[in-house]
C-alpha cells in the first residue's frame, strides 16, 4: 500500500477517536447555516433573485458552505504539524525518504477529507429534509453534480496548498496565531464564507475573480445551484487547475528555502 | 564510512534586549558557533561514544549528519553521500533516535506508526516482516505493539522508538541521548539490544549521552567535544590511564595514634582507626603506599578507589576549561 493511503487511514483512525468535537462541529454548523439563511432571507424580502442569484440557489449555497466547512476554512489548524516546527520533532520528519512538502501536505489533505467525512453527509441529509423553501436542493442536473464533483476537490487542493504557507510561515515567525489568523480572516471573507460572493457589489466581485480564495468554496456550490453556466463552469475549473499550478511550485519553493535556513528548536 | 572534514556550523541569534518595547523596533543579531572545524572518521561497525556538556553540538552534528541541518563550511561524507544534498538517498542509510522527541503517532497503536514506516519507505513484506520480527523479539515489544503510543510508559515508548528507527535496516544508527530519563532496567535492556544490533547486523552506532556507564557498556571509542571543537578521540582505556591522576586509599587499623606521611600521598583524614590517603600516581604508587601502611599500623582492611568515569570527564571538562 501507497503511504499516503496508510497516512489517510491513520488520520481517519485518528479522527474518530474525536467523534463528540465531530458532533459539536456538525450542530454548529448546521445552526450557523440555519441562522445565516434565515438572515440572508430576510435581506431577500419579497425579491426572488440577488445579482441573478436566486433564493434558492442562495440556501444551498449556505448549507453547501456548512456541509463542506473543512474544505474551505482556512482557521482550521493541524495542531500537530505546528506543534513539529515549534517543538523541533520536525527532525524526525526530516530524516525520512520523501519530499517535505508532499509529505505536509498529505497529511493536511488527508485531515481535511478525514473531518470532512464524519460532518459532511449528516449536516447534507439532515439539510434535504429541511421544510419547504429552506431545504437543500438536488443538484440542477447530473452534468452540474459531476462539474460540481470535481471542482470542489480541485478546490480542496486548492485550499490545502494555501495553508501551506501558513505552516511555512511558522519557520519564521514561531507562532501560528498572527499568520492563521491573518489568513483566515483574508480566506473566509474573499472565498465568500461571510457574505455570498454573487451578493457583492459589482466591483467587490471582479476583485474577488482574482485571487484565488473564491475557487475552494463559492465556484463549486455555484456549479452545484446552477448558478453558473457550463460553459462558464469549465472556464472556472481551467482557472482552478492554473491556481494549483502557481501555488504549488511557490509553495514548494518557500518551504525548500526555509529548510535550508532551518533552525531545530530545543535541541 | 563516514567521513567529516573541517565541518563549521554558525546560528544567527537576535539578541533580546531589556524592556518591552526596545526588541520590538529593532533587533540585534549575533552568531553564534554551534561547531567550529570539527573533522572525525568512522569505519563500518564501530560504535563511538560522542559526549559532551550540554550545549557542546553534539545533536547540532547528529542533525548535520542526518541531513537535516545544513552547515556553515566543512565536509560531510556519509556512504558516498552528502547528506544535505542528496538527503532522501541519504536517510534510506541511517536510523535516527533523538531521545527527547518522539517519532510515533501519539493516538494510534505502535504498529500503525511502524506500517506508516513500512510504508514510507517502501519496505517489502517479506523485508518488513524479517525485520520487525527480529525487534519484536530483541526488545521485547510483543505486549507493547497494539497499545496506544499515548499509554507506554517511557521505557517502553523508547523501545518502541529504537524499533522505528531500525525497521528499515539501516546501516547506520544515530542515538541521540537514547537512555535520557530511564531507569536502570530500561537502560540495560537499551544497551543491550545495541550492541546486539550491532554485532549481527553489523550496524555502525554513534552514541550521544551524558551517562558514561552508556559509554562504557557500549563504546570502544570515544569522541568528546565541548564549545564545538573536538578534545579528545580515542579509546576509553586511554582516556583512564591519561586522565586519571590519582587514587584513593582507605585503610582502617587497630587504633593507634601514629602519625603518617609519605611523598606524593595527601591524607584527606585520618582518626585513630581510618584514614582516608589520596596517592598522586605521578609521584608515588598505591603498592609502595601500602607497603609503608603495613610497616607503621596493624591493618585490618584496606580499599583502592579508582576514580569515577565521571569525575574524570568532570576534570577533563574543567582542564579544557568548556
Amino acid at each position: 500500500m501507497k503511504w499516503y493511503f496508510t497516512l489517510l487511514k491513520l488520520r481517519l483512525t485518528q479522527g474518530l477517536q474525536y467523534r463528540a468535537a465531530a458532533i459539536a462541529g456538525v450542530a454548529t454548523q448546521f445552526f450557523w447555516g440555519a441562522i445565516s439563511i434565515m438572515i440572508f432571507a430576510t435581506f431577500y424580502g419579497d425579491a426572488s433573485e440577488v445579482n441573478g442569484f436566486t433564493k434558492e440557489q442562495m440556501i444551498t449555497y449556505i448549507w453547501l458552505q456548512q456541509a463542506f466547512l473543512v474544505f474551505i476554512v482556512l482557521w482550521l489548524r493541524d495542531k500537530e504539524l505546528f506543534e513539529l516546527i515549534r517543538t523541533g520533532n520536525i527532525a524526525y520528519e526530516l530524516c525520512r525518504p520523501l519530499n517535505t512538502y508532499g509529505f505536509w501536505y498529505v497529511k493536511l489533505i488527508s485531515s481535511r477529507l478525514s473531518s470532512a467525512i464524519l460532518r459532511c453527509i449528516p449536516i447534507l441529509l439532515i439539510a434535504v429534509f429541511m421544510p419547504g423553501p429552506y431545504a437543500l436542493a438536488l443538484p440542477n442536473s447530473a452534468i452540474s453534480a459531476l462539474l460540481f464533483f470535481l471542482s470542489l476537490i480541485l478546490g480542496l487542493i486548492i485550499n490545502v496548498a494555501i495553508s501551506m504557507f501558513i505552516y511555512i510561515s511558522v519557520f519564521i515567525t514561531l507562532s501560528p496565531t498572527g499568520s492563521l489568523l491573518l489568513f483566515s480572516v483574508i480566506g473566509e471573507f474573499f472565498s465568500g464564507l461571510i457574505l455570498p460572493i454573487p451578493l457583492m457589489p459589482t466591483w467587490l466581485r471582479n476583485f474577488v475573480m482574482i485571487l484565488p480564495f473564491r475557487y475552494t468554496g463559492d465556484l463549486p456550490f455555484r456549479i452545484y445551484s446552477g448558478n453558473i453556466v457550463y460553459s462558464d463552469a469549465l472556464f472556472g475549473i481551467a482557472i482552478q487547475v492554473i491556481w494549483i499550478g502557481v501555488l504549488l511550485t511557490l509553495g514548494q519553493a518557500a518551504m525548500k528555502k526555509s529548510l535550508k535556513h532551518l533552525t531545530v528548536q530545543g535541541g | 564510512m563516514i567521513e567529516i572534514e573541517n565541518l563549521s556550523k554558525a546560528f544567527q541569534v537576535a539578541k533580546r534586549k531589556k524592556g518591552m518595547f526596545s526588541s520590538f523596533i529593532s533587533r540585534e543579531h549575533e552568531t553564534v558557533y554551534a561547531l567550529s572545524d570539527l573533522s572525525f572518521r568512522m569505519k563500518k561497525g564501530e560504535i563511538v561514544g560522542y559526549i559532551g556538556p550540554n550545549g557542546a553540538g553534539k545533536s547540532t552534528t547528529i542533525k548535520i549528519m542526518s541531513g537535516i541541518l545544513v552547515p556553515s563550511s566543512g565536509s560531510c561524507e556519509i556512504m558516498g553521500l552528502t547528506p544535505w544534498q542528496s538527503r532522501i538517498e541519504h536517510v534510506r542509510n541511517i536510523g535516527v533516535v533523538f531521545g527527547q522527541r518522539t517519532q510515533l503517532w501519539w493516538d494510534v497503536p505502535v504498529i500503525d506508526s511502524f506500517e506508516l514506516l513500512k510504508d514510507i519507505y517502501k519496505l517489502s513484506d517479506h523485508q518488513y516482516k524479517r525485520s520487525l520480527d527480529q525487534l519484536v523479539t530483541y526488545l521485547d515489544l510483543s505486549p507493547l505493539l497494539h497499545k496506544p503510543v499515548r499509554q507506554l510508559s517511557l521505557g517502553q515508548r523508547m523501545r518502541c522508538e529504537i524499533a522505528a528507527a531500525l525497521l528499515h535496516e539501516p546501516s547506520i544508527l544515530f542515538l541521540d541521548e537514547p537512555t535520557i530519563g530511564l531507569d536502570a532496567v530500561s537502560k540495560i535492556a537499551v544497551r543491550k539490544f545495541i550492541k546486539k544490533i550491532n554485532e549481527e547486523r553489523g550496524v555502525t552506532v554513534i552514541l550521544t549521552t551524558h551517562d558514561m556507564s552508556d559509554i562504557e557498556a557500549l563504546a570502544n571509542r570515544l569522541i568528546l567535544i565541548g564549545k564545538g571543537k573536538k578534545l579528545y578521540d580515542g579509546d576509553l582505556k586511554n582516556l583512564k590511564e591519561s586522565y586519571v591522576k590519582s587514587k584513593r586509599v582507605i585503610v582502617d587499623y587497630e587504633t593507634s595514634s601514629q602519625d603518617f606521611s609519605l611523598n606524593g600521598c595527601q591524607i584527606i583524614s585520618q582518626t585513630s582507626e581510618r584514614a582516608v590517603i589520596d596517592v598522586n600516581l605521578s609521584e608515588n604508587s598505591v603498592p609502595v603506599l601500602i607497603q609503608h601502611l603495613t610497616s607503621s599500623f596493624n591493618i585490618l582492611d584496606i580499599a583502592v578507589e579508582t576514580q569515577p568515569i565521571e569525575e574524570v570527564i568532570v576534570n577533563m571538562y574543567k582542564e579544557f576549561s568548556i
